[in-house]
């Protein structure tokens, strides 16, 4: 290994640090041809092919393969306790899919919880990351630690834990509230309500940590200056601080909305979907999984890739979101 | 920002009211759990808070008692699956990692932002395939069935993050040490390795968290205790008989899962932050 220190190819492309991405793909693409000409250039690409192989490979094998197999699974009649009977449908399933009430109800369920737990995560989020910087620098550790829990346990352990703190057998919230009676989860709305309480408590903790990078690249100066002139805190939150820091954001806020799209432990172990909470992920599983619908199930995770397909390039071409910058 | 700004005691104290509060939030639902977890039979179904006595009866059921054939060989595969495929991960995104980071060859671009991509992959879309394959070939409800799918979620965040870190290692420390007379191998042992091992291990916390966290893989792709996973398995608990709420036990389990976790927190929170932040994408 010691020798690929003088392996510096001429490019120099590996001086390069992560942070400057911007507009590297092009002068990478049109450079390759010459760039791996001279004799210690080439030895260093076939090192590094070689390194990096095992790692490629296996990432096409795991995720590559088996995306290809659904979309063509996806266009057959097919299902699993029957495989002699299935036959090429030519894209049946994708009509059965969208012509049903009930891919558009739960597409609907999940960009609306997506929509509001990545909303209430985001202020949340900010507000945490401004305390986590202002902190007293005795409680700063302890604050990060306490504030990585949520971020640790398990969804489904932290989903139970907010299952049976408002269920009707052993929650404590009714008795709190002076209403023991009530279902929490045996209507939507609040069945929604405590869906997204559990999403928010478990994933604004990663948002917050990623706004704190974000907020700490800030020159302090500038928030000095801008209170010496006399702004006031919401001038300085709003035209110092938030645009200072919208790249860190919009990272955090894309990776979030293509995890809260996904969104199924949750769900699966609170209301099962019942009530109008089934989410395209949990669709999919009850297709696939419970009815062993091989084909129709195929179809739904075909079309949720293409949604979390959809969610990125809305946030790359339409917010002009760099991933360049996401080391926050 | 918090260096330069001057605190009077009232900022200070409504400092510390948000530090409080933002404690009590993170903290409320395991306190909650843990109190839930206490709870004797009787006191389960009482909707209170806290239990009126303490009672060790859910963690004797789990670990001793009906409930331990649910329980421990769940945690035993959720230990051994998840080690493993943390430590491929790790190995393999240490290689692709330092090839992305120091060395100049075509297509590194591509498997950087292929690993990022794969980060937001719908995990079900993934399993439906897996399922149908895993059971003609014999795959379905094994270690290896779980190990494989697992790579999928610990290898491209390895990759990503470690990536990051390699790319702030002073590489020309390798070469002074050449210079002053250290062999390659010493140069790499004594320089090297020190430097990066401290993101590796960063990574692989963090590769282990979310591997420990799977559900859909290990409910879609078992079937009994032979490699279901613990967050799987909560799923399929009982009470102590048939009618009686599972609530208790889970709980129990619930406490006996979150506690490496937290122990893991406690010891490595400032790489976990710096992991996170460096590699800055999911969690």
């Amino acid at each position: 290994m010691s020798e690929s220190t003088e392996l510096r190819g001429p490019g120099g492309a590996s001086a390069q640090s992560p942070g400057t991405t911007r507009g590297r793909e092009k002068p990478g693409r049109t450079g390759t041809r010459k760039r791996y000409t001279s004799e210690r250039s080439r030895a260093e690409a076939k090192l590094g092919l070689m390194l990096a192989a095992p790692a490629a490979i296996v990432l096409l094998l795991v995720t590559g393969y088996p995306i290809l197999q659904a979309v063509y699974q996806s266009f057959f009649n097919l299902r699993l306790t029957d495989q002699e009977n299935s036959y090429f449908n030519w894209g049946a399933n994708y009509v059965t899919v969208l012509s049903d009430p009930l891919w558009w109800q739960t597409l609907g369920f999940t960009l609306l919880i997506t929509v509001v737990t990545v909303a209430v995560e985001l202020v949340l989020g900010f507000f945490f990351a401004m305390v986590m910087l202002n902190a007293m620098k005795g409680v700063r550790g302890p604050i990060r630690t306490i504030i990585l829990v949520p971020y640790g346990i398990i969804t489904v352990v932290a989903a139970f834990s907010w299952k049976y703190a408002f269920d009707l057998g052993t929650g404590f919230v009714g008795t709190w509230f002076g209403i023991e009676g009530f279902d929490w989860f045996g209507n939507f709305w609040s069945a929604f309500a405590v869906i997204s309480l559990a999403e928010i408590w478990k994933t604004t903790p990663f948002i917050s940590l990623l706004m704190l990078a974000g907020l700490a690249q800030i020159p302090g100066d500038m928030v000095e200056a801008a209170t010496v002139d006399g702004a006031s805190w919401w001038q300085r939150l709003t035209r110092v601080i938030l645009p200072n820091m919208k790249s860190a954001i919009m990272v955090a806020l894309m990776f979030r909305t293509l995890e809260a799209f996904r969104i199924f432990d949750s769900v699966f172990v609170m209301t099962q979907g019942a009530n109008g909470t089934a989410t395209v992920s949990s669709l999919a599983y009850d297709q696939t999984i419970s009815q062993l619908q091989t084909g129709l199930g195929s179809a739904v995770s075909v079309l949720l890739f293409l949604c979390v397909g959809l969610i990125c390039l809305l946030f790359i071409k339409g917010f002009r979101v760099n991933l360049g910058d996401s080391r926050g | 920002m918090a260096a330069t700004r001057t605190t009077s005691p009232l900022t200070k104290t409504l400092w510390i009211v948000a530090f409080v509060l933002i404690a009590l939030w993170a903290l409320f639902p395991v306190v909650w759990i843990l109190s839930l977890s206490l709870k004797s039979p009787s006191d389960i179904a009482n909707r209170q808070f806290w239990p009126t006595e303490l009672s060790w009866e859910n963690y004797d059921l789990i670990l001793f008692g009906g409930a331990q054939e649910l329980f421990l060989p769940a945690l035993r595969n959720s230990i051994g699956i998840c080690l493993i495929a943390t430590l491929v991960a790790v190995v393999l995104s240490t290689l692709a990692a330092y090839a992305i980071a120091r060395l100049d060859f075509p297509g590194k671009n591509v498997v950087l932002y292929m690993s990022l991509a794969i980060t937001v992959f719908p995990v079900i879309s993934i399993v439906t395939p897996l399922f149908n394959l895993w059971s003609t070939i014999g795959l379905y409800d094994t270690w290896l069935g779980l190990i494989i799918p697992y790579l999928s979620l610990t290898l491209p965040i390895s990759i990503w993050t470690l990536t990051s870190f390699f790319k702030e290692i002073p590489w020309e420390l390798e070469q002074a040490a050449q210079v002053d007379g250290a062999t390659a191998f010493q140069a790499f042992r004594k320089v090297i390795v020190p430097l990066a091992a401290p993101g590796v291990f960063t990574t692989a916390i963090i590769a282990f968290f979310i591997a420990w966290n799977d559900f859909l893989y290990g409910i879609s792709l078992t079937s009994t205790s032979a490699a279901r996973p613990v967050p799987a398995a909560l799923s399929f608990f009982t009470g102590a008989s048939q009618f009686e709420e599972p609530a208790g036990s889970i709980a129990a389990a619930s406490i006996v899962v979150t506690i490496p976790v937290i122990i893991i927190v406690l010891l490595f929170q400032r790489q976990i932050v710096s992991g996170l932040t460096s590699g800055a994408v999911k969690g």
